[in-house]
């Protein structure tokens, strides 16, 4: 029977039916950070417990990392405790710990896919909703508890009950100026911020076929913000060219066999999905989520909409944005002044997308009272940035240019909006507070309209820029 | 250890709104510590307290509502981050069960996984128990999971939940650390079977 790779991962890794009726999931990569698994690690040691497979997991540091002075012990005391807490959980279990020293510290999702630690066909699990992220080279990739945690240091497995599988297609040829973060914000915004419950959503399609595996991440990256616990593509020439020679890649004849077994998960073509949803990527336009969830987004050349003019189920939560943002319904989003433009996170710190923005900043000035920051996805980012001399260019645009970890997408570092500042931000929610601020304002957008509107002060189209030049 | 979970009674708490992300729950700044055990004070903290640390009008804050030990929220409660420090700063508050139109995934498995039933009921049915709360005219709130319903005054509707979450409650087994470690031999021997183990890199 055709089958999609998510049911060849899941039918793969499964060790048993559990009698509550979900299934026993063997995790072939488990990923931890500072800010999720020392409870766990605690909850391994109270019940005695060892981790049965240390060797499928692998730590690095990048919630509460400042971004600016990394000196020892870090000036926010927790902040530095966490990191202790790491340091010795790894030391001690035996775990792999890509720390500040190795040079190859970074946001998780960024650094498992650059250290070829993220594969076709592996199961992924990481206490981060993100995980979703690794979804893009065709794994199964869940975010999860720290409960969960445990249970993966101690068995290697989760329980978990099977989700069924969406399939979005994405049609067509993306504009100038519109990139994989627009596909997946539309993709957002026309399904909703609750559509994707119980479901894992595949993303196919010539437009995803075409993307990079960078745009591949962004799209995967964001499927959680669609509800979608797990989001996927199918593995391809382009998965496979980017594993080749990554630190933890096979090598040689393996390669050969990895590879012919990589593509043989992808979703088989008469494969059956429980539901389908095409997005025309023809006509496209740079999104703006503006609201107080993703999903409350507008094509940039929109107004904002006006609560009267929306379905009667959408119109509370319209209502609670305003009143929130106090923004102006009807209003072009291209009115929206900003304070703060943020360049970086899981969603977008990768090279290509600190590329896109230079071409933007490049000759440029970040409009007066706007404060600006790259945040490089991880130090290996960080380095092939600073070799293309990307960083003189943000910075003789008046950029800051900071060393890599989550920062302002969340910000449990120094790094915080304050008072009523709006943020345009290439990461990937706008929930209220959620950049360190109870009052902070979030706009989420491409790094490219980012850049255009730390240039110009407010939301811009960034497609204006382009031609001007 | 009293794991087994048929029912839970007691007086209710709502908080109204769709979408209520783990943001909001328990904001990131105090996910900076290395245990649970201090964390249920912060539950809601941005929404119950403003800058100043003055309270604000917040059913958490509510004299009436301290105590309570059932959460009645609307749809997709618990959205966004993956944070466990969010079910359990709810739990640590002293909610016990939590009656909702629906939830974001990973918040109802990590319920699940600490011991706190999460149910969903109809708009109605949640909307109307909302109301008689806020009206503080509910009283005590029993959900039973055995014949999945909630039952409060004179009212009473029916729940539904996923079936392996309400078996693990009624049969004592939701922390799955025992289930999943008897079958550790079947882990080791699954693991030979997966054709990337052997190729390592590095």
């Amino acid at each position: 029977m055709a089958k999609t790779l998510f049911d060849k991962v899941w039918d793969l890794h499964a060790v048993r039916e559990l009698p509550s009726g979900q299934t026993q999931l063997f995790i072939g990569l488990h990923l931890i950070h500072e800010v999720t698994s020392p409870q766990a690690f605690q909850m391994i040691r109270e019940k005695k417990l060892g981790v049965a497979f240390p060797q499928r997991t692998f730590a690095t540091v990048d919630h509460i990392v400042p971004t600016e002075n990394q000196a020892r012990p870090f000036a926010d005391d927790l902040a530095e405790e966490m990191m202790v807490a790491l340091e010795n959980n790894c030391r001690e279990f035996g775990v792999t710990f890509f720390d500040f020293a190795s040079k190859q510290q970074g946001v998780v999702h960024v650094v498992g896919p650059e250290q070829g630690l993220t594969q076709p066909g592996l199961t992924v699990a990481c206490g981060d909703s993100h995980t979703s992220t690794h979804g893009a080279f065709g794994a199964i990739a869940f975010g999860v508890g720290t409960t969960q945690i445990r249970d993966i240091l101690a068995t290697q497995t989760m329980a978990l009950s099977r989700p069924k599988v969406r399939r979005i297609l994405v049609k067509g040829t993306l504009q100038k100026g519109v990139y994989a973060k627009d596909v997946i914000l539309a993709v957002i915004r026309r399904l909703g911020v609750k559509g994707g419950i119980g479901y894992a959503y595949e993303f196919a399609g010539d437009t995803i076929e075409r993307m990079s595996m960078e745009e591949r991440l962004t799209v995967c990256n964001m499927a959680i913000e669609g509800g979608a616990r797990v989001g996927y593509i199918n593995p391809d020439k382009t998965t496979v060219d980017y594993l080749r020679g990554r630190p933890y890649a096979p090598t040689g004849e393996a390669f050969e066999k990895a590879t012919a077994w990589w593509l043989s998960m992808a979703s088989d073509k008469d494969a059956v999905f429980a539901d389908e949803f095409v997005l025309d990527a023809n006509t496209l336009e740079p999104q703006v989520a503006w609201g107080i969830n993703p999903g409350q987004a507008v094509d940039v050349t929109e107004n904002l909409p006006k609560p009267e003019s929306v379905p009667a189920e959408e119109r509370v939560g319209l209502e609670e944005a305003y009143a929130f943002t106090s923004f102006q319904p009807g209003a072009p989003v291209k009115n929206v002044a900003i304070n703060v433009a943020f360049i970086g996170s899981c969603t977008n710190g990768r090279l290509s997308d600190l590329r896109e923005a230079a071409k933007v900043v490049k000759g440029r000035r970040v409009a007066r009272g706007v404060k600006a920051l790259v945040v490089p996805g991880s130090q290996i980012v960080q380095r092939a940035a600073e070799a293309e001399g990307l960083d003189e260019l943000f910075r003789a645009a008046g950029f800051e240019w900071r060393n890599a970890g989550c920062s302002m997408c969340l910000a449990m570092n120094p790094d915080k909006l304050k008072d009523r500042e709006v943020c345009a931000s290439s990461s990937n929610r706008n929930f209220i507070g959620r950049q360190g601020c109870p009052t902070g304002r979030t706009l989420l957008m491409s790094p490219a309209m980012v850049a255009a509107a730390a240039i110009q002060g407010h939301v811009t189209d960034v497609r204006e820029l382009f031609t001007s030049i | 250890m009293e794991s087994k979970i048929s029912f839970v009674e007691g007086r209710a708490v709502a908080v109204a709104g769709d979408d209520v992300d783990t943001d909001r729950i328990m904001p990131a700044r105090y996910l900076r510590c290395v245990t649970f055990a201090d964390i249920g004070q912060y539950t809601f903290q941005d929404e119950r307290f403003d800058a100043q640390g003055k309270p604000k009008a917040h059913p958490f804050n509510d004299p009436a509502f301290q105590g309570a030990s059932i959460l009645v929220v609307n749809k997709n409660f618990g959205c966004g981050s993956s944070r466990e420090h969010a079910p359990q700063g709810i739990l640590r508050w002293g909610i016990q069960a939590i009656i909702g139109e629906s939830f974001a995934e990973i918040f109802a498995g990590n319920c699940t996984s600490i011991g706190l039933p999460v149910v969903t009921a109809s708009e109605a049915d949640v909307r109307g128990l909302q109301t008689a709360v806020l009206s503080k005219s509910a009283g005590v709130v029993r959900l039973d999971l055995e014949g999945k319903k909630v039952t409060y005054g004179g009212t009473s509707f029916a729940v539904d939940m996923r079936e392996s979450s309400r078996s693990m409650f009624l049969d004592g087994t939701w922390d799955s650390s025992a289930t999943l470690l008897s079958a550790l031999p079947a882990v080791k021997k699954r693991a030979l079977d997966l054709p990337y183990m052997a190729w390592g890199g590095r």
